[in-house]
Order: C-alpha cells, then structure tokens, then sequence
C-alpha cells in the first residue's frame, strides 16, 4: 500500500505546532473527501480557531465564518445548493460555548450538513483557556487552580447532548491519539459524509486532539492525557445512528 | 394580465417581500421581532411559492450568519429585523461587508434604547450610517417614504448589493412596515448592468478552489489593503449614488429636513407653510449613506436655516451640519420614544424659526 497526499490536501507545509492534532483531522478530512470522489462538489467552512487558515491546505472551496456561526453559514449554502457537500470544522469554542445555539439548531434542523469537531479541552489559538469542554480539574490560563465544577460547570459533552434530538442521523466520538484511533477516526469521518450524499441528515464526528502546546506537556505525553484523562471524561463510541 | 396596470393594496412590510421575490430574492433568514413580522411570515409561503428558501432562524445572529453562507454562493438573499434585532446582526453584517458578499438586510426601526417599544422609530441612523459593527465598512442604506417607493427601491437594493459587492440596508420604520397603501407593481427591471458573479462558491468543478476570508494575516499588509480596496469602493458608491428628493428648495429662506415616514409628514407642514406665504422647501435625503452633502451645501446659498425633523432624539442632524459647513444655523425638532411628530407640529417649529 502506497501513502500518498490526498489531492484534498495542497503540498505545503501547516502553521500547526508539533504533535497537534490538527494535521491528523485535516488529512482524515481530505482522504474521505477523495476516497468519496466528491471534491469538486465540496464546500468547507473555516472556524475561529486553530483552524482558521485551514483554506490554505484545503483544495477545494472554502468560506471563513464568523466564531461559532459556521453551521447557520453552512445551513445557507446547503440550502441553496443541494446537491453539494457541506462541511464545517470547528473547535471546542467554536461549536460548544459561543456558536452553541448553532449547533443545537442545526442539528435539529437536520441540516444535510457533515460537521467535523474536533475536542482538545482548550482554547489554543488563544493561548490555553478554559474551554467548554475543558474537564475538571484541568489547569488552562483561566482556571489556573483547575476547573471547578461547582464554579465553572463540568465540561460539556456534545455527543451526549445532541443524541436526544431528532433531527441528527449520525454522531460518533473518535480520538486521534494512537494509530488504531486514527483508522477508526477516518472511517467515522467518511461515513459522515456518506450519510450526507445520501441524504440522510445532520451528521457529527467528535475527534478526541492533542494541544501539546497549551496542555505545557511534550508531543508524547499528550498522546498519554487524550488516552488516559480524555477518554474516560469523553467515552468513545457512536451515540446515534440513524442508518 | 398586464402587470403595470395591477394596484395592491398591500403592507409596507409585505410590499418590501414581493418586490424582493420579484427582484429575484431566493433566500430569506429571519427571527420574529415587532413590528416586522409579517416579513417573515409572508416569505414562509411566498418563497417556496417561487422555488425560493425560507427558513426562520433560531437568532438574529444565526439569520445573518444564513445569508452569509447563501450569498457566497450567488443567490439573492435577504434578512429582516427591528432595531434590537439588527444589533444583533451587527458582527455578521461586519463579516459579510468585509467579504463583500451581497444581501439586503431590512430594519424596520422601533424605540430604543434597549428593548425599548414597539412602536415605530428612526433612532438607528447612526447604526446604519456611520458602521455598527466593527471595522472600516459602510452599508448603502435606503430611506422609503411611501409603500410605492418601498417597492422601488427594494428592488434597487438587491441591484445595488450585487453591483457593489456590498449589503445594503433598508431602512424603514415600524409606520411604513405597519402601513398599508395603493402600490402600483412596476415589474423588476435591473437599474444597472450587473456584473457575472465571478467570485462564487459552487464546488470547484472545472476551476480552482475559491476561498471568501474575511481574515487577512498574511502577509502584514494585507488588511490594509484590502480595506483601501473597500474604501475605493465607497468613494465610487459616493460618486455615483447619492440618491435625495428637493422640493420648492431654489426660492426656500428654510430648508426643512427629514427622511422617511418624517418626509412624509414634514411635506404637509410645508404645504401649510407654503399656503401662508413662506417660503419653505424640503430635501429628503433617499440614500443616508451616501449622505447627500453637496444639495444642503448648495441650499445654503439660498436658505437662512435648516430644520432637522426626525423621530429620534437626533441623529442625521449631525451629517446636516456637516453638510451645511457651519454657514447657516441647523435646528431640530424631533421626538424619540417610537413618537412621530405631526404636520401641525412641524408647522408650529417652522414658524418659530423662520425668518424671511
């Protein structure tokens, strides 16, 4: 087998620092995008995030969002054109805290939408804050005696949360922190976008990602936080698949 | 049936629908607000009606951010509110500007501050006029008077956006939206050669990928830049559309001036002025932005004063002055609160003022 650049993704190099998980999510992106041949028919919103610039390694249209509003952009554009692939890529900020009610609703439009969201428990571009799926106890720039939950609430979990509307088709919560996670993370992904060629709805891949940088732990131990903190505060697993 | 000989007998807000489906508006976002709800209401079924897309948004802030994503790839769309609604809207109409991205955003204005009423109001000129949201943008905004003109200049509007590459506002007030009169259904005719929308997001079937950023890092100068480029469009939108009404201005020792359902009724105070024997003339500002400076300028030579009538505590006195260079001295009569004045009001400041 021959591993080789998706066509999704341009030859250049990312802004991302080592050992995020962005570049991993990125490339499972494109592959689904290229493995689906739907390319020419995709178009993907940017966050406010990390991945901001995400148009610069993404071959295929794109259009940048306001923070937090990308599904109610993506809801314009799938509405208007239905027979095109919409994908939105957001952080933790992004889709659970500001862009809350965007989501929700969305999702319980059941938007014939795909939304890739990617969890690292923190604000990175920003520099290290809580974020709404920061856990208890962990230290950011903002709870810097950890979060507590009886002052700042337990992390949100959007899988959980969105699995009791009607209107969603698909959720599943992967990881990207070992190689097994990652193929399993890629057929998540895929098949989001399958669900929306097919018609079938409002779709949601919650990715489990490192953020070695504001986490202050090296590339390797943030492999470890994911596996052993993330995993257990964000069970993995499908939440709703209405097939 | 010959359309032009068709009258409706038609709401201010329904009137500002059916010329926006018949200007080719496919796509509508909105959230229910006082008093303009019967916009969204009629687009729920006029839209689909002409294979159109309607959705009622969870916020204002959601609406907007709809368009945002419906105007990237090409479709004429349209959003509506009253004033705390369109504060809402404020960071998304930012973004669309910055993108360039067309729509029409329609405010039909009431009390405020804050929740303030419900009844109808014109205390958002400066929102509308001098930014709102943040950044080095400008809306073109449109002042109907009448449903006829609503009508108009509704269609207008989505020309203007699509020819500009930039949102226009119309904005109305909660009497002209509540209001129903005779309007003559002149068909959609586009008022200017409108540009192929070369700049779409469809898929990049047969092109190179297409990015609309409203983020400009890299490298240092490029926001700088691109808003020289956003300025060199408003200097053009100044050059060319300066849109304003004068009436009886070349012999006026006064010059009355008001804008929308104010015009209205400041234009029956000057009747009554007019029958006394004093001469009073009107300049009804039809585009706020662009302000119509170079009429008030020239009025000067003419006028002894001007009287700014508006229903706010005054806010478009402030670009009168502006205009008139200090020359000649500016009154102002005005109410705020979701009040309007009346003729007999207007009529009884004229008098006060006037000198011949």
């Amino acid at each position: 087998m021959k591993f080789t650049r998706p066509e999704t993704l341009y030859d250049t190099q990312t802004h991302y620092c080592s050992g995020c998980g962005h570049g991993i999510a990125h490339r499972l992106v494109a592959q689904a995008i290229d493995e689906l041949g739907i390319r020419e028919r995709v178009i993907g919103t940017a966050p406010v995030g990390c991945a901001v610039l995400l148009y610069d390694y993404f071959n295929c249209d794109i259009i940048e969002c306001s923070h937090g509003r990308s599904p109610a952009a993506a809801t314009g554009i799938k509405r208007c054109l239905p027979d095109r692939i919409v994908f939105t890529y957001q952080g933790d900020g992004d889709l659970a805290a500001i862009g809350t009610a965007e989501t929700i609703h969305t999702a319980n439009r059941g938007e014939n939408i795909t939304v890739i969201f990617i969890n690292n428990a923190i604000y990175g571009m920003t520099g290290g804050q809580m974020a709404p799926t920061t856990m208890v106890s962990q230290i950011t720039t903002t709870t810097p005696d950890g979060r507590d939950a009886q002052l700042q609430g337990p992390p949100i979990k959007v899988c959980e949360l969105l699995s009791s509307l009607d209107g969603v088709a698909y959720l599943e919560r992967v990881s990207v922190s070992s190689p097994k996670d990652v193929i399993k993370a890629g057929q998540a992904i895929k098949k989001a976008f399958q669900y929306q060629i097919d018609g079938k709805g409002f779709s949601l891949v919650e990715v489990l990602s490192m953020c070695p940088t504001d986490w202050k732990v090296s590339p390797a131990k943030a492999l470890d936080f994911v596996n052993n903190e993330m995993k257990t505060a964000f069970p993995l697993g499908v939440y709703k698949d209405a097939g | 049936m010959n359309s032009t000989t068709e009258k409706l007998f038609i709401k201010g807000n329904e009137v500002m629908c059916e010329a926006a489906v018949r200007a080719g508006c496919r796509f509508f976002a909105g959230y229910p607000i006082t008093p303009q709800n019967e916009v969204p209401e009629y687009m729920s079924w006029r839209l689909p009606q002409a294979g159109g897309i309607f959705l009622q948004a969870e916020s204002e802030i959601a609406a907007i951010n709809m368009l945002f994503g419906a105007s990237s790839t090409g479709t004429r769309c349209m959003t509506s509110s009253s004033s705390p609604g369109i504060s809402l809207k404020q960071e998304g109409i930012s973004y669309i500007a910055g993108a360039e991205l067309p729509c029409v955003i329609a405010n039909i204005q009431r009390g405020g501050p804050g929740l303030g009423n419900i009844r109808g109001s014109q205390a958002d000129y400066f929102q509308a006029t001098k930014g709102g949201g943040h950044g080095d943008y400008r809306l073109i905004v449109l002042a109907p008077a009448t449903c006829q003109e609503l009508w108009q200049l509704t269609m207008n509007a989505f020309d203007y956006a699509d020819y500009y590459r930039n949102p226009v506002m119309i904005l109305g007030d909660g009497i002209l939206g509540q209001m129903a009169e005779p309007v003559e259904p002149i068909p959609y005719k586009p008022i200017v050669d409108l540009p192929d929308k070369d700049w779409i997001l469809d898929g990049c079937k047969n092109r190179d990928p297409r990015v609309i950023r409203t983020l400009f890092l890299r490298p240092s100068d490029a926001l700088m830049k691109h808003n020289l480029h956003l300025q060199d469009k408003c200097h053009t939108i100044q050059t060319e559309l300066e849109l304003v009404e004068k009436v009886n201005i070349d012999d006026a020792k006064l010059v009355v001036t008001a804008y929308g359902s104010t015009a209205r009724i400041a234009r029956g105070a000057i009747q009554m002025a007019r029958h006394k024997g004093m001469k009073v003339g009107l300049i009804r500002p039809i585009t706020l932005w662009p302000f119509p400076y170079v009429p008030f300028l020239e009025a000067t030579e003419t006028a002894k004063k001007f009287l700014v009538c508006e229903m706010s505590q005054g806010q478009m006195i402030e670009d009168v002055m502006l205009a008139c260079q200090c020359k000649r001295p500016v009154e102002f009569f005005g109410y705020g609160g979701g009040w309007y004045p009346t003729s007999e009001k207007i009529f009884d400041h004229i008098q006060a003022v006037y000198e011949e």
